[in-house]
């Protein structure tokens, strides 16, 4: 199959490409760290946050990390700030600069 | 058993479409490929097909579902005309270079402006470097026949590319001809199934489709990508072989009519081939060595056995139903003439825009055409060699 990726960088031939540029492999997204994007991030207020978990899944960049139900700080490596989050939190636990 | 129907070109592609039962169609209807998804949704409805059928609100969606569907792993295609065809620019060139095969039904129109909805071919040839196959037709049996070839073309391991099937708007969309249909079991043994080595629905290996490229990669993509365009040719031929053997009708990368000693000849693509060739038999018939070349494949372009077909000509007229605004003629004229220097031909070559906008083509132009070859051979001299034909002046 011509999809091993493993191959891949900057001294890689034309030839030895994969065919239509195309990336295998499950959330290679991971190594490719856009976080510094932007300048505004959230800021995560563990004390408010009731582990509702309403941000997890509208964040665009899964950058909010949930480990035995519980979510922890950000992953700002991948966070591009868009502030989905601040809208989404019912109580204050999150907030960003410019985003109310 | 083929069967024998009376039919327009844009109901020939329908229903080679409903004879492939392609995977995924979705469409958005201009003048004058509507019908086909017009025929196509009938089909649907009736049950005929087992095809997802998507009516979406834009072009620029089609292309957009069309290459979504592919990527997949879903046989697909859509059809469109002139301004819709510029509206899916930005996704042709994305299906080419994700290597995905997949359809266009092109049924060719004018681009605007001065708006127009008759038959020139300045969409498709807009679109002559988006790095699509580009196959075109002179009569209805040949936009059927085209399309039973496409999906073999374009699924072939050695290409992946999309194809685009063209005909003349109106001339041969519209127009009601005789036309020997296939077998629906014999398209559907000749087509046979889509099985995809790489797509997205495979839960056995992730992947991602058009990631970006930096500089570091952007050359290297575009070389692989020409390096599937390179096997196209050959495919073509084979695939036209196996058509043959099904259908007794024979294709190659081009027709040659009565070329075998012609000293003048004319090359042209679409529909006013036919024309032409009722030209050159009354020019024929007075003893005079005339002949055509009509491209069939016009991406990638077989420039060394076009230059071959013309090793013999003194003089040979290119015609372009498109303008280049190059101040030296079309897109066809500059490919042909490029060919024939590069085989080093002494040919007078000239090239005639014609046709736009739906401009008729009488047979009585063509044959001036050949009047104007012979007049080029007497003076030893090709005057200008950028020229209008059938223009008030």
């Amino acid at each position: 199959m011509a999809t091993d990726i493993s191959k891949l960088g900057l001294k890689t031939k034309w030839q030895d490409l994969t065919e239509g540029m195309i990336v295998a492999g499950a959330g290679t997204s991971r190594a490719f760290n856009t976080g510094e994007w932007s300048n505004n991030k959230p800021q995560f207020i563990a004390d408010k946050c009731k582990q509702c978990l309403l941000c997890v899944p509208v964040c665009p960049d899964s950058s909010i990390p949930v480990t035995e139900m519980k979510r922890g700080e950000f992953d700002y490596e991948h966070c591009k700030g868009c502030g989905i989050c601040v809208k989404a939190c019912p109580f204050g636990a999150i907030t960003m600069e410019g985003v109310n | 058993m083929a069967k024998r129907e009376r039919l327009s070109g844009n109901e020939a592609v329908a229903i080679a479409l409903r004879q492939i039962n392609p995977d995924v169609f979705p469409a958005f209807p201009i003048t004058p490929s509507t019908e086909i998804p017009q025929y196509f949704a009938s089909f649907a409805a009736d049950g005929l097909v087992d095809t997802e059928f998507i009516p979406v609100e834009s072009e620029h969606s089609s292309m957009s579902a069309a290459i979504g569907a592919s990527a997949a792993g879903a046989r697909s295609l859509t059809a469109t005309s002139s301004c819709g065809l510029a509206y899916m620019w930005e996704e042709l060139y994305i299906a080419a270079s994700n290597r995905l095969p997949l359809a266009l039904a092109l049924v060719n129109r004018a681009l605007s402006g001065p708006i127009n909805i008759n038959c020139d071919h300045s969409d498709s040839m807009g679109a002559r470097d988006a790095g699509w196959i580009q196959v075109y037709a002179e009569n209805n049996q040949e936009a059927y026949d085209n399309m039973v070839q496409a999906f073999r073309i374009s699924e072939h391991k050695d290409v992946r590319l999309p194809i685009m099937i063209c005909q003349d708007g109106f001339i041969t969309s519209h127009a009601v001809e005789n036309i020997e249909l296939l077998e629906d079991e014999e398209v559907k043994g000749f087509v046979g199934e889509y099985e995809p080595e790489n797509y997205l629905l495979n839960p056995e290996c992730p992947m991602a489709v058009g990631p970006y490229s930096v500089t570091d990669y952007y050359m290297e993509a575009k070389r692989s990508q020409a390096e599937g365009m390179k096997a196209v040719e050959q495919v073509v031929l084979d695939v036209a072989e196996e058509f043959e053997a099904l259908s007794g009708r024979a294709y190659g990368l081009f027709e040659t009519y009565r070329m075998e000693d012609a000293e003048r000849a004319v090359v042209m693509i679409g529909s006013a081939a036919g024309t032409t060739k009722d030209a050159v038999d009354r020019l024929r018939e007075k003893g005079e060595k005339v002949g055509l070349l009509k491209i069939r494949l016009f991406r990638p372009f077989p420039a060394e056995r076009i230059a071959e077909a013309l090793k013999g000509v003194k003089a040979v007229a290119v015609m372009d139903r498109a303008e280049g605004y190059t101040n030296h003629g079309g897109p066809l004229g500059a490919d042909v003439m490029a060919a024939l220097f590069r085989a080093r031909s002494t040919a007078y070559a000239i090239n005639i825009v014609y046709g736009l906008g739906g401009r008729d083509v009488r047979v009585e132009d063509m044959e001036k055409v050949f009047a104007d070859l012979k007049q080029i051979i007497d003076d030893d001299d090709a005057g200008e060699t950028y020229r209008y034909m059938g223009i008030r002046e």
